[in-house]
């Protein structure tokens, strides 16, 4: 029998090396004449430990890590292909406490098996999820996810099980399925690890999503920032076509389903519901107005279901283990688990999968262990560029939909960007409006026009000029952005800007005004 | 590095044609076009609005609009470096300045020599291994001044 090793594909692994360990792994392997069977998983999503290399045992499977190529021999000589000791050895992997800690529902597979395998998806509890939806029906399959608490992961938080439910009782004969894998938002990759950890999961969960609601077709809509993620996710789908997963009779039931895969072409807002529809139908990605809500009138016209990776790759564990199952888990109105992702300054960056109710001291401090760089947290961004900082004085906020709005921000897509004490917060504030300057669609003027000013008002106020009254001027600015702006883009450049205003005033030029004045 | 085919009008008529399937199917062929000639040749536009029964306009519209697409054939070489906030908290601003001062270039421009196109990119999922970078397509993570500079020599050379 051959020994098997674990190599990942994800991009963040390649990125750091892993195709060169891969390479001299191989190399290695074959001077030595030692047979080795060499699986490409995903990534467990400890990026700080990438390329993290494993090697099947006994005891379980064994990792390493950090790996670069030049460590390859030396490992051989230790006595990695039987899992012996060495200073990379990072134990059992299933037992390493950043990973044991976790919930891990919608990553339960992603890193551990072969992404582009269905035997192997289906061996570790994939497509038990369809085949209760299939012997559910539609209508229970709905329920099931309206029970199950289950709001959308792409940042607004409206109840996946209701979208659901609208568009199954909008009696038309075509309806569509969209999966929204734009993921813009800096400091956020869970969609990515998905497409290329574990396609089959969200081909899974589009699938039930097509059943519940009486959509046979559904597109994903993938940013071209995320090449491998295209090309694993294409490969996924070419293999669940020839499999019968999807086709005329998904799963060997009375269904039909297929996915048509497209690309983004580098514009964030197209991550917006609406911007994307356009850009599917071969137009300007500009925003539109709502109503018509896109359940009921939206791709080509039609009801259509638009929903994050996340939200859909979470759909196949609901329905396997049950809607209480989920919900058992989290707090308050935000249920199951939420794939947070820890990145920026920090020492333990990656995919950290837990219920809600974690608090965000906890996430930095504790999982994430502070900054890489060694220095003190000063200021972290959650949700994205939309979202706002929070300084250490607000770092009991639980993750939570509604705690993080109390507190004038937002969970998003739940990513985490920590900043050390270096950071200047005038030039994040100045970023934010630049990037709003940007992305705008264009469509309305407080959010096009609206941006632009807000850079020259900054850099006012960093001038010192006329300060007092340039800071009212963009104060007042981002109330004109925040009531005026027909989508997020506008309405929410302001939470960055002014949670920077309110928890940094000293970083422009003044004392602690704003918080006075509130 | 990619090599791109120099303009022809039937090769561009087969590009269009074998994308131009299923409804919407304006940016799969812009994205096809540019695959082949390393930009969206303005020649190009009228034949996609005569495909997708479109004006020249429109199509001119949907190019302008999507950051992917070029008018002009970039460098040999794309380097894009990250610039959003996870990579900012980890010093890409510097390596931007840095990758500017070496080449010459603002982001966005293209060296003297033809040989590498500095660009922007607003995340690449990269962003626990920050500060990260993408050349021609390969990425790069965890980049500091010396892994920029054996990129750019890599790209310059
Ligand atoms: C500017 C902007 C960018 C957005 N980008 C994304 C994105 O990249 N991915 C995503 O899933 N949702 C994004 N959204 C949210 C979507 O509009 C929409 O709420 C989401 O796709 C719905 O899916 P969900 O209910 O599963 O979250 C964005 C919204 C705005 C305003
Ligand atoms: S807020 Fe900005 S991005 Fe959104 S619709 Fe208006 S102009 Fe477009």
């Amino acid at each position: 029998m051959s020994v098997r090793i674990y190599i990942p594909r994800d991009a963040a692994s390649i990125a750091v090396g892993a195709e060169e360990v891969l390479a001299a792994l191989t190399a290695a392997l074959e001077q030595r004449g030692v047979q080795a069977e060499i699986v490409r998983n995903g990534s467990r999503g400890l990026f700080w430990l990438e390329p993290m290399i494993e090697v099947a045992t006994p005891r379980g499977r064994v990792a390493y890590g950090p790996v670069s190529a030049k460590d390859v021999e030396g490992l051989l000589d230790a006595g990695f292909l039987d899992g012996a000791n060495h200073k990379l050895c990072l134990g059992v992997a299933d037992e390493i406490p950043w990973l044991k800690r976790q919930t891990r529902l919608t990553f339960a597979r992603c890193g551990v098996t072969d992404p582009l395998s269905l035997d192997d998806y289906r061996a570790h509890g994939g497509l038990k999820g369809i085949e209760k939806a299939i012997a559910l029906g539609p209508e229970a399959t709905v329920e099931e996810v309206i029970q199950s608490g289950l709001r959308g992961r792409g940042g607004a938080g409206f109840p996946t099980g209701i979208k659901l439910r609208t568009v199954a009782q909008t009696p038309v004969p075509q309806k569509y399925i969209v999966c929204n894998a734009d993921e813009g938002d800096s400091g956020t990759f869970a969609d990515r690890m998905i497409l290329e950890g574990d396609p089959f999961v969200l081909i899974e969960g589009m699938a039930i999503a097509g059943i519940a609601t009486g959509a046979t077709k559904g597109y994903i809509y993938i940013r071209s920032e995320y090449p491998h993620g295209i090309a694993a996710f294409e490969a996924a789908v070419k293999t669940a076509r020839k499999s019968g997963l999807l086709g005329s009779h998904v799963a060997d039931s009375a269904y039909s389903f297929d996915i048509e895969v497209r690309v983004g072409a580098g514009v964030y807002v197209c991550g917006e519901e609406t911007s994307l529809l356009e850009s599917i139908e071969g137009k300007r990605g500009e925003v539109r107005a709502k109503p018509p809500l896109p359940a009921h009138q939206g791709l080509f016209g039609k009801p259509t279901a638009i929903n994050n990776v996340l939200s859909l790759a979470t759909l196949p564990v609901i329905l396997a283990e049950g809607a209480q199952h989920y919900k058992n888990f989290g707090m308050g109105r935000s249920r199951g688990t939420m794939p947070i992702q820890l990145a920026g300054n920090i020492k333990h960056g990656g995919l950290y999968e837990t219920a809600f109710g974690v608090t965000l001291g906890e996430l930095v401090d504790e999982i994430g262990g502070g900054t890489a760089s060694g220095r003190p947290v000063r200021a972290v961004q959650v949700g994205g560029p939309l979202g706002a900082y929070f300084p250490r004085a607000l770092f009991d906020t639980p993750f939570d939909y509604e705690a993080f709005a109390a507190r004038d921000g937002l969970i998003g897509h739940g990513g985490v960007v920590v900043f050390d004490d270096t950071v200047n917060m005038a030039k994040q504030v100045r970023f934010a409006m630049e990037f709003c300057a940007i992305e705008s669609c264009g469509k309305c003027t407080p959010c096009r026009i609206g941006s632009t000013r807000g850079v020259e008002t900054i850099d006012r106020i960093v001038r010192g000029e006329n300060h007092a009254a340039n800071l009212e001027v963009l104060e007042d600015l981002c109330n004109t952005m925040k009531f005026g702006s027909l989508c997020a883009l506008g309405g929410f450049t302001p939470y960055p800007v002014m949670s920077a205003l309110t928890h940094f005033p000293e970083d422009f030029g003044t004392p602690p005004r704003l918080q006075a004045a509130e | 590095m990619r090599e791109y085919e120099p303009w022809s009008e039937s090769r561009a008529a087969e590009v269009v044609a074998a994308h131009n399937v299923g409804e919407g199917a304006a940016l799969p062929i812009l994205h096809a076009l540019q695959e082949t000639f390393g930009c969206v040749p303005e020649a190009a536009v009228p034949m996609v609005a005569h495909a997708l029964n479109l004006s020249r306009a429109e199509v001119y519209g949907v190019v302008t609009f999507y950051h992917d697409f070029r008018r002009e054939p970039a460098g040999k070489h794309v380097l894009k470096l990250c610039r959003a906030e996870a990579c900012q908290s980890c010093g890409c601003d510097d390596l931007v300045e840095h990758a500017e001062r070496r080449l010459g270039v603002k982001l966005g421009q293209t060296s003297a020599d033809g040989r590498v196109t500095l660009e922007a990119v607003y995340c690449l999922g990269l962003c626990a291994t920050a500060p990260s970078a993408i050349l021609d397509g390969r990425v790069v993570g965890r980049l500091d001044k010396t892994r920029l500079d054996v990129l750019l020599t890599e790209a310059q050379a």
